[in-house]
């Protein structure tokens, strides 16, 4: 049971990623559909990163933990923001329509990993993962409470930590009233004094950036450092689990876990057929669209602008 | 008093495109002066004013603040020289409360970080001086002890000054933090000039005059030394204005300049110092207004000395078209927005409605066109091709009501938002109200090109042809497309809001021109307007309504400006009143049925 | 970054000088020529080539076997241009299913979904009637078309929920859509497993429910099927009262409202045609191509058809060069791959090259570039001349240079 939750938690953490970079980005208006791809470019970065790191060792008995966990964390993040970068240049500077960018950039990224990753030496990866996945308390028999609190690697912590910076950002600092006004009204935040453009930039990227992250837990941590494909399925579900959650971050911790637990529960009951269990979290998100479209509440609406440029001397 | 000048615009132009919106406007504002704007729709007035506010960018000139030539590229530039902006429409943000719109976009305390350094070292001196001088026999005693002065080493004042940046670091994170005090600094503005107002309320919960007030609260919460206010009136009740004018005068007496763009001339004598006027972009002249009156800025205003003389006959062959009764309806917040409203609109008349914006002329015309859900009471209409047969329009589609044989017309206010697709081409505007027409499953085109170019040559309508997009086309040639479609319906009933609107002299008067044709073919026209002069000289009677009440119906030929302005702004309308215009309703329609 | 002495130093000065008298302004285009937006969109076709060109020799091939390679992967042989026309055919009519719905500015992303409910709906009925095709009391023909009816009901029902509920609650058809296609995934992946409960997990051909060979040929039906609703979708769009709803619904609510079109009908029946011509999609992938299905029948084009009919500006002539372009590269790129051993996502990373470069040159097409360095020369020659009447003289002389900038823009556009 324990073992159960605490797979489950791991999972989540992918998803957590996704979902507090998006949530980032569309609080600045900016319906982000390139943010598979931009885990998947997360995911490159990462194992660039840790390729690097390994080329320069002569034996793999020199790594140093903290210092691949850092490269990994830092390259998959430099990875995500330059994809974050390609969008915001395309709809912040060039007024590209949002929606076709980003499918264009979750296809372009997809491909790109498949292209970068398969003729990758993965020597070291394992070693690596095993840094990655080092959490407090480690070993075999633990218990309940070492297992499901204690026992995780970096990256599942520091996506909660994440998400929980980005909700008191967004909820209680200046910076993220001014990123909520550029998403809701960006004519009036421009009116404010507060730079659109600039919130829209500094938003994307840094979603992107924590979006990037995600890939990367996945491959070093769900995966144990092999290279699977699989990263733009979760980009949707994270995608998903910013309507599941209604644009907050915090709740973007539970939508998660509950995500995890949806997925998870799959794989643990042993069925065969997991088709239909694997659309739940699709599932359970329309029907919190629906839900929360009929309640029509100002608070859990998307912000106002999601989806729209905006370019100050329009008239 | 000496007056020092706050800011200078040289030879300011502007263009959209084609449109000139300014050309080559020189003016100067005073510090601790009001400054009226004053200048017909689309003379150029908010396009200057948003140009001060970082809204646009001058194509050509130069503004100087005190003196300095200053470029003001972005609202932001426009703060940092203190200039403060209310815009007609309201820029906030519905989902915030009103503490957080005031507060949005705040810059933090610039940090200087060289008097900060003077400041520690010239305290640290200051604490080792009276280390210096400390005698302690003065003060003798345990408690004595605690308060003695500290000496502080070198190394120690380094080690201060060292951890100055982070100090710098320390505040910003401080400032950026949304503390539960910044209702109270807020607060604190609010209460200095008298505003009433729940500051933690959501926006999307005020009413007009509440958002405005959190506007102005904005820009004086900036620090705004030159605030501009475009049209502040135009929303607001009588007494709302008052309280906004004491709010405008305390500002001017703590030496704020303020400008106000209006074109109301009443509010100009009553409010300003002086008066700028602007016509079709330029600027004709800056007078002092108590050397002006009302008369000579509308002359500057308009450029010649014009009465309306509009031409209006006789109605003839009255009856009734348009029964309206008892009609009742509430916006989606479920307040009244129409309320208990009832007249007649009869053959060969032009009805006139008159009221502030917003009183509920839209939904009243939106209404009797089946657009608007109507809560209780009665539409009817009178049908002259059917033995005056009474057909109910009440929660009817705009279909079914074409589909009764109604030929009902409506120009509405939103002319490229509404009335016509600015996208599409004038012959896809055409069968816009007529496409359904026949089985066929395709469009007929060829009826609609017959009657854009009759539209076109008719109308006088400058278009490169009738295939270019209706939004190319100025604001005058748009209107007069829709006018034409609509009149081209040959209608029995005309609705037209608003229809001069932002129109040149020459348009205004081809559509004065077009409805008295139309009530003279013995149409019922109803012409929602704001120009009270035109209301009198173009209407036959005049519906007045506040509030979403009728306060009035006033005979066209007897009405007085003054007895209009006043049912306008009626703010409380007694029962008693209500049944003295019902009565006076009842008379007219008593006399319209002798006539016949 | 400031020094502790508090001066700001050169860095900041710089950085202020460029906020304030940024040398370039972005404008709208009023009156571009009609060739124009033509002559950026061919030059950005063959920019992205270039650059596709450019990162086949960074990997190791070479720039001339790039050419020979992609014009060969799509004409060297009858068999490659009729698998390119399939291609083509697909994407552009899933591309046709999506234009109404984004013409009426309903964002439909779920085109996947869609087809592929359409091609599982083709599927069940060959899985079930299938026998009595074998056992001669139904002809295969007949067979054929139950699965094209039973494809459209099901691209359309799965195409009018979100359509319902937006139309109800305006609930934000993006999100949905997008969700409805993983559903599909999952519904499909489901049927796969049920049918086929061991072993491989995959479903075979279909004996039954072939579409016919024409010439020798495969995909020829498909081709023509595709080409005659090319312009029956035009038709519909530009001559039909329904198109004519669809557009000004799509331009302005509000008008809609005033003419009396009731816009929660339009939405309906308008997702219900998309969802119909998906529909058809998913049958001629299953009864014109591969006869069987998997997760990844659809295969991403309901996305990319999206592009393309974004791209090629809802008209669907436009999209046919749009779609060619696509699936020429998609070709290209595969048979690149397999030359030099790129793998097999190269096709993915030149169609979004392609597209990338495609969408930012819209830009060029709606917006001009505005030269300005008035500023900066106006504070050189303040040394010289402080006189008003000078910098005025300047002022328009730097207008003339602003007008040969923004010519030499264009130029540069159209390189």
């Amino acid at each position: 049971m324990w073992i159960f939750l605490r797979k489950a938690v791991r999972l989540s953490a992918i998803y957590l990623y996704g979902a507090t970079g998006e949530i980032l980005t569309e609080k600045s208006g900016h319906l982000n559909l390139g943010t598979p791809g931009i885990m998947c470019m997360g995911a490159i970065g990462g194992c660039l990163g840790v390729r690097a790191y390994v080329g320069t060792l002569s034996s793999l008995a020199q790594m140093n933990g903290f210092a691949v966990v850092l490269i990994g964390i830092i390259c998959a993040f430099l990875f995500g923001m330059l994809g974050g970068l390609i969008y915001s240049f395309l709809t912040v500077t060039l007024r590209c329509n949002q929606n076709v960018t980003g499918l264009t950039l979750t296809t372009f990224g997809a491909g790109l990993m498949s292209f970068v990753l398969s003729s990758i030496d993965q020597t070291g990866f394992s070693e690596a993962s095993e840094y990655f996945r080092m959490g407090f308390v480690n070993g075999q028999d633990l218990d309940w409470f070492s297992t499901l609190f204690l026992n995780y690697g970096t990256l599942v912590y520091l996506a909660i930590a994440i998400a929980i910076i980005a909700a008191i950002v967004l909820k209680k600092t200046r910076t993220g009233l001014n990123l909520r006004a550029v998403g809701e009204n960006p004519a009036t935040a421009d009116a404010a004094g507060i730079s659109v453009g600039k919130y829209r930039y500094f938003a994307t990227l840094t979603g992107a950036g924590i979006a990037g992250l995600g890939g990367l837990c996945y491959i070093m941590d769900s995966l144990l450092g092999t290279i699977d494909y699989e990263v733009e399925a979760f980009g949707w579900i994270a995608v998903a689990l910013v309507i599941f959650s209604i644009w907050k971050p915090d709740l973007a911790i539970v939508g998660s876990l509950l995500f995890g637990i949806l997925l998870n529960a799959a794989d643990a009951m042993q069925i065969l057929n997991k088709g239909l269990i694997k659309t739940l979290p699709y599932v359970v998100t329309v029907i919190v669209l629906v839900i929360t479209s009929i309640i029509n509440k100002r608070e859990t609406q998307p912000p106002a602008a999601l989806g729209t440029s905006y370019f100050r001397e329009e008239r | 008093m000496e007056k020092t000048v706050a800011i200078e615009l040289k030879g300011i132009t502007k263009t959209f495109g084609e449109v000139v919106a300014n050309k080559d406007v020189n003016l100067d504002v005073y510090r601790g002066e009001v400054l009226s704007i004053l200048g017909e729709n689309g003379s150029g007035k908010t396009t200057l004013m948003n140009m001060i506010a970082g809204i646009y960018f001058p194509d050509e000139g130069q503004i100087f603040i005190d003196g300095k030539e200053v470029v003001i590229k972005s609202p932001k530039d426009a703060f940092a020289h203190k200039i403060g902006m209310i815009h007609q429409h309201f820029k906030l943000v519905d989902v915030f409360s009103a503490a957080d719109n005031i507060i949005l976009g705040e810059k933090a305390p610039r940090f200087d970080m060289r008097a900060e350094v003077q400041r520690v070292k010239d305290e640290y001196a200051e604490e080792n001086k009276r280390f210096e001088e400390y005698d302690e026999s003065e003060h003798p005693g345990a408690l004595a002890y605690l308060q003695k002065p500290k000496y502080h080493s070198n190394a120690q004042l380094n080690l201060k000054l060292m951890s100055l940046p982070f100090e710098e670091i320390g505040r910003k994170i401080k400032f950026n933090w949304l503390s539960r005090n910044r209702v109270k600094a807020v607060q604190s503005i609010a209460n200095r000039f008298g505003f009433q107002i729940d500051l933690k309320k959501k926006i999307y919960d005020m009413s007009v005059s509440e958002k405005q007030t959190v506007e102005i609260i904005k820009v004086l919460y900036r620090g705004a030394d030159i605030l501009i206010l475009d049209e502040p009136t135009a929303v607001l009740t009588p007494q709302e204005i008052e309280k906004l004018f004491d709010v405008i005068r305390n500002m001017r007496d703590s030496g704020k300049s303020i400008i106000i763009i209006t074109h109301k001339l009443n509010e100009v004598m009553e409010i300003s110092d002086r008066v700028a006027v602007l016509r079709k972009g330029e600027h004709i002249a800056t007078v002092n207004t108590a050397e002006t009156n009302e008369q000579e800025l509308t002359e500057m205003m308009v450029g010649k000395k014009v009465s309306l003389n509009i031409d209006r006959t006789l109605p003839h062959d009255v009856v009734d078209r348009l029964i309206v009764k008892n009609l009742t309806a509430v916006d989606h917040e479920g307040v009244k927005v129409l309320n208990n409203i009832s007249f007649e609109a009869r053959s060969g008349e032009i009805l006139g409605i008159a009221g502030i914006a917003g009183s509920g002329q839209r939904q009243l015309l939106e209404a009797i066109a089946g657009l608007y859900k109507v809560n209780e009471g009665e539409i009817s209409y009178i049908d002259p091709f059917n033995n005056n047969e009474k057909v109910d329009l009440r929660s009817k589609t705009p279909v079914q009501i074409r589909e009764l044989g109604v030929r009902l017309s409506f120009v509405p206010e939103d002319r490229l938002g509404m009335g016509l697709v600015g996208n599409m081409d004038l012959v896809d505007n055409m069968m816009l109200r007529s496409y359904r027409k026949g089985k066929s499953i395709f469009l007929d085109r060829k009826a609609p090109k017959i009657l854009a170019d009759k539209i076109v040559e008719e109308l006088e309508v400058v278009t490169p042809s009738t295939h270019t997009a209706v939004r190319k086309l100025s604001g005058g040639n748009v209107q007069k497309v829709l006018v034409g479609r609509e009149i081209a319906a040959s209608p029995t009933v005309l609705m037209a809001a608003y229809p001069v609107r932002g129109l040149d002299i020459n348009s205004s008067y081809t559509i004065y021109n077009l409805l008295n044709e139309q009530k003279e073919k013995g149409v019922a026209v109803i012409f929602v307007g704001e120009d009270l002069d035109v209301l009198i000289e173009l209407c036959d009677r005049i519906l007045v309504i506040c509030a979403g009440q009728v306060t009035g119906i006033v005979e066209g030929r007897r009405a007085i400006k003054e007895q209009l302005g006043l049912l306008m702004t009626k703010t409380d309308v007694d029962e008693n009143q209500i049944s003295i215009d019902e009565l006076t309703i009842k008379q007219e329609t008593e006399q319209g049925g002798e006539e016949q | 970054m400031k020094s502790v002495t508090g001066k700001p130093s050169k860095f900041d000065a710089f950085v202020d000088k460029l906020k304030k008298e940024s040398p370039i302004h972005i404008a709208k285009r009023m009156d571009a020529p009609k060739w124009l937006p033509w002559v950026v969109r061919v030059s950005a076709v063959i920019v992205a080539i270039f650059v596709c060109a450019i990162v086949c020799v960074g990997e190791g091939g070479s720039f001339g076997g790039f050419f020979t390679e992609l014009f060969r992967a799509s004409f060297s042989t009858g068999r490659r241009v009729v698998n390119l026309l399939q291609e083509i055919a697909i994407l552009l009519l899933i591309a046709l299913a999506v234009t109404p719905a984004f013409k009426m500015k309903f964002w439909n992303i779920g085109a996947e979904g869609q087809v592929l409910m359409g091609a599982l709906m083709s599927v069940v009925c060959i899985k079930y009637l299938g026998t009595y095709v074998t056992n001669g009391s139904m002809s295969d023909g007949g067979l054929i078309f139950i699965c094209l009816i039973a494809a459209i009901v099901g691209g359309a029902g799965w195409a009018v929920i979100p359509a319902i509920f937006k139309a109800k609650w305006n609930t934000n058809e993006t999100l949905f859509t997008l969700m409805m296609n993983y559903i599909a995934t999952g519904i499909v992946a489901f049927s796969i497993v049920a049918w086929v409960p061991a072993g491989s997990f995959t479903l075979g051909i279909l004996p039954q429910g072939h579409l016919p060979n024409v010439g020798g040929y495969p995909y020829i039906i498909n081709i023509i099927v595709v080409a005659i609703l090319v312009v029956l979708v035009w038709v519909y769009l530009r001559f039909s009262k329904h198109g004519y709803e669809i557009s000004v619904v799509g331009e302005s609510v509000n008008t809609a409202r005033y003419i009396g079109v009731s816009v929660p009908k339009v939405i309906i029946r308008t997702m219900l045609l998309s969802g119909m011509l998906c529909g058809v999609a998913g049958w001629l992938l299953v009864n014109g191509a591969s006869f069987s299905i998997t997760t990844e029948t659809v295969g991403g084009r309901g996305f990319t058809a999206i592009l393309v009919s974004w791209l090629g500006q809802f008209n669907p002539f436009a999209m046919v060069v749009v779609a060619f372009l696509v699936a020429f590269l998609t070709k290209g790129g595969s048979q690149l791959a397999s030359t030099y051993n790129f793998g097999g996502s190269f096709p993915k990373i030149m169609t979004g090259i392609f597209f990338f470069i495609f969408i930012a040159c819209e830009f060029f097409v709606n917006y001009k570039l505005k030269f300005n360095f008035e500023h900066l020369r106006k504070e050189k020659n303040q040394n010289e001349c402080v006189a008003d009447d000078v910098i005025d003289v300047q002022a328009e002389d730097d207008n003339k240079n602003n007008d040969a900038t923004e010519s030499n823009m264009d130029e540069e556009v159209t390189d």
